[in-house]
């Protein structure tokens, strides 16, 4: 055995009524490494970290720490070990300061006294804080902060714990390109300093760019382990699926018809939005690209009637739209996948039965007294699971929250596919899912352009635009401020118009 | 720049709501009868609302998990019955305290205990000890009214010849409160499950003992509660306590603590949300309204205030979204 291993998996096994999800795991972290660990959604990373972290429990295999068994019974056994978690669903309290956030299962306090030690607390948060660079008093108040600022709080929470392994779980889904940036420098510093981490992704790109060591997971086996020099994106990506994936994205079959379905016209809402104005046509494509805070997820929600708009008309199918709510837009037949599908999009702990046939209720309500017809129902419900391949047990039974992220999107595109729209807007669809899930939601939505339906795919990622989009609306700075056709897409060039801060100059 | 300044005072004015609301209610009053102004009927207010005001000190722990206590007029009903029947058996004084405060620690924990182990929600778990508390209490008294002995009351006791006993009492508690909420590790973990308890239990949290011990610490203030109330008036009998939920929750409410846990305040909070309550209705009495009609006037009174309360908050999160693009129409306006 190497001395240098800090962490070892020893054929860990984990089922879950009966079924395997962890097969005879088995790699070793070693001290100031990262190891990159992929995976499809549902590959059994998170039941491995879980099995780390102390919220599960294997059913068999060892975990060696510093060579000594490591048996974590509860989450606070793998915290006192010196193992910290960066969720992708951050853990903080957003009612409570950034000092209290770090110190709240272990305040200091004072000698003589029940009481917290402010004066400790916050000369201790300033130093971790200076670790993560994030410059803010340390009674600011967490729900103030910025989804990036967050997960450095995050970060600066596992080091007062005196982590020496960090698992980062999907870090990057909800950060700015900048702030990227500098959650990788801060990265490896903390490897410089000899901190061990495990870094979980699906942007491979990143994996290979801050990993030594790559361990590839496919439905609970190792499928691949080793340097990083033996792997490149393409491998990882046949390691990862299964199978060689020679096609990114589907075939668009059809074209666009010029037959407007959504017109929005000179659109404002001050402090959001300024002056936008665009067609979207039957059975097209129509990309909305934009940095984060470019306000493209703002303007799907205006035009959603989830937000209010100052100036400027909407009109469906060439009616314009009076009392706007997203209950008039629903019955006119735009459906709305929103980018946070966890807290905006699912019922978590709801079936997916329940969670499919939420938006379309009315439609399946019988006679006066508006009586549910479960019989006409079913046989929807499963039409949807079979058409979107959502993976799960009884649908009946199983609840969203316990599925996979790609099972989950597709729970919520099956929820608004059921109410048969005839605009649907999605933002971020791929957000934290896999390739395999991502190729089949670019199905999806292709063979629904092809029937006609109008769609607004909102995206930060400019390839999958550029391979499934008919065209593409550049937002930045609340403007509109460019527009492409299929034969000019280039990479660069809608970059550098999404950059460009201010298109009326000024 | 104009429409950031009119922001920074509508924020200003919807961050201090509860507040606003009692000058105005204290004003509106005021106007209405002069003689509502007066030190006597100030200092009423503050005796009237000190019962109250301990117990829902006790309710707004609950409320900050995202929990509610339905139970707490029971509580204060047995506890009373306690501290009274030994008053009248002879103890001393200060075994029958004990004697109350124990049996609304009892009480906090059987709630507390439903709630933590059976996993019941605390809604339906407090919903049913309200019945079985008063049973009990039925069954020792049975239904007799019990009257103290006149040596234990405080109505007429002031500290220093100025502060009202119970004010005295109110205050410590708030004052304790105040200090365990705001300034010791429970406090802070109180608001941390109510923020997100996976959370919490994932940040390595006893959630289970932080939930049992806000129902009891709940229980003790009803109690406390309770038995000044008694020392007030004199004497217990069946309906004693009966409503004061409905009390102790609106003053947390209006004092500005979330249904949904996590956010509220003891001082200044509840303590405003319960001068509040007993304002309105001291107030009533003083415009001398129908009997009848007061409850619900007192009813409307303080639905419309929650109401604003909810307005509020929709508001405050409208505003205080953040803005992508800093609009230029003001400074063009001013340059031409």
């Amino acid at each position: 055995m190497n001395d240098e291993n800090i962490l070892e998996f020893k054929n860990i096994n984990k089922s879950f009524f009966h079924v395997p999800v962890l097969k005879n795991i088995q790699f070793e972290l070693k001290k100031g490494h990262i190891v990159g660990m992929i995976g499809e959604n549902g590959a059994g990373k998170t039941t491995l970290m879980n099995i780390l972290g102390g919220v599960i429990f294997p059913d068999s295999g060892d975990m060696v720490l510093h060579g000594n068994l490591y048996k974590p019974n509860n989450p606070s056994d793998a915290i006192h070990n010196g193992i910290g978690f960066i969720h992708q669903e951050l853990n903080l309290f957003t009612n409570l300061s950034i000092a209290e956030n770090l110190f709240i299962d272990d305040f200091p306090r004072y000698k003589w006294l029940p009481l917290i030690n402010r004066k400790a607390i916050n000369e201790k948060t300033r130093e971790y804080m200076g670790m993560v660079d994030l410059d803010y008093a340390p009674n600011t108040l967490v729900e103030k902060l910025s989804p990036g600022e967050r997960q450095l709080v995050e970060i600066a929470k596992a080091l007062s714990s005196n982590a020496e392994i960090i698992i980062f779980d999907e870090p990057t889904t909800s950060l700015t390109n900048r702030e990227t940036q500098r959650l990788f420098n801060i990265i490896s510093r903390l490897k410089e300093s000899g901190k061990s981490l495990i870094y979980i992704s699906h942007i491979l790109s990143d994996v290979l760019q801050l990993a030594d060591d790559i361990v590839i997971l496919r439905d609970g086996e190792i499928v691949g382990k080793g340097k990083k020099e033996e792997f490149n994106v393409n491998k990882m990506i046949s390691l990862m699926v299964g199978r060689e994936i020679t096609e990114l994205y589907p075939y668009r079959k059809a074209e666009p018809t010029n037959i407007p379905v959504l017109e929005v016209k000179n659109l404002s809402q001050s402090g959001i939005v300024h002056n936008i104005s665009f067609t979207l046509h039957k059975g097209e494509i129509l990309g909305l690209f934009g940095l984060m805070g470019s306000g493209r997820s703002e303007l799907a929600k205006i035009i959603f009637g989830l937000d209010s708009f100052e100036k400027g008309e909407v009109y469906i199918q060439g009616v314009p739209i009076e009392k706007y709510s997203p209950r008039v837009c629903i019955q006119k037949g735009v459906a709305f996948v929103t980018e946070n599908r966890r807290e905006e999009g699912l019922l978590m702990s709801s079936t997916i039965a329940e969670n499919i046939g939420l938006v379309s209720l009315p439609s399946f309500a019988r006679s006066i007294m508006r009586v549910l017809d479960n019989g006409a129902l079913k046989p929807e419900l499963q039409n949807i699971v079979k058409l979107l391949q959502i993976k799960s047990g009884d649908i009946y039974k199983v609840p969203a929250k316990s599925l996979s992220g790609g099972n989950q999107q597709k729970t919520v595109i099956g929820k608004w596919l059921l109410a048969n729209p005839s605009i649907l807007i999605v933002d971020e669809p791929t957000r934290g899912i896999d390739v395999g899930a991502k190729y089949e939601i670019f199905n999806i939505l292709n063979n629904l352009a092809v029937q006609g339906t109008a769609i607004l795919f909102i995206s930060s990622e400019i390839e999958e635009l550029m391979g499934l989009c008919d065209r593409i609306l550049v937002m930045g700075y609340g403007e509109v401020c460019g527009l492409f056709e299929r034969k000019d897409f280039n990479k660069e060039a809608i970059l550098k118009t999404a950059f460009r801060e201010n298109g009326n100059g000024s | 720049m104009e429409a950031r300044k009119n922001n920074y005072w509508v924020l200003l004015i919807l961050k201090n709501t509860p507040l606003l609301l009692f000058i105005l209610v204290f004003v509106g009053f005021g106007i209405f009868t002069p003689k509502f102004f007066s030190n006597e009927t100030l200092t009423n207010i503050i005796r009237q609302s000190s019962y109250i005001g301990i117990v829902a000190v006790g309710m707004t722990f609950v409320l900050l998990t995202g929990g509610i206590d339905l139970s707490v007029g029971a509580i204060m009903y047995l506890s009373s019955v306690m501290f009274g029947t030994l008053l009248v058996n002879n103890y001393p004084l200060w075994v029958a305290i004990l004697g109350g405060v124990v049996a609304g620690i009892l009480f906090g924990i059987v709630n507390a205990f439903c709630v933590t182990k059976l996993q019941i929600i605390p809604f339906m778990v407090t919903l049913g000890t309200v019945t079985a508390g008063r049973g009990v209490g039925l069954y020792f008294t049975k239904s007799y009214p019990l009257h103290i002995p006149d040596f234990s009351k405080i109505g007429g006791i002031f500290l220093f010849g100025v502060i009202p006993m119970q004010v005295v009492i109110f205050a410590f508690i708030v004052l304790l409160a105040y200090i365990i909420l705001s300034m010791t590790p429970f406090g802070r973990q109180v608001y941390a499950v109510g923020n997100d308890i996976e959370a919490a239990k994932k940040a390595g949290l006893n959630t289970d003992k932080i939930l049992a011990s806000v129902y009891i610490i709940s229980g003790f203030c009803a109690a406390v509660g309770g038995m000044v109330l008694l020392s007030q008036v004199g004497s217990v009998q069946a309906g004693y306590g009966q409503g004061e939920e409905f009390n102790a929750i609106a003053a947390s409410v209006l004092g500005g603590a979330s249904l949904f846990g996590g956010i509220g305040t003891v001082f200044p909070g509840t303590v405003i949300g319960v001068s509040l309550i007993q304002m309105i209705n001291a107030g009533l009495v003083y415009l001398q309204m129908d009997l009848y009609i007061q409850p619900m006037v007192k009813a409307a009174v303080i639905f419309i205030a929650i109401f604003i309360d909810a307005i509020r908050s929709d508001v405050l999160k409208r505003l205080e979204r953040r803005n992508i693009r800093v609009e230029k129409t003001h400074e063009k306006a001013h340059a031409g």
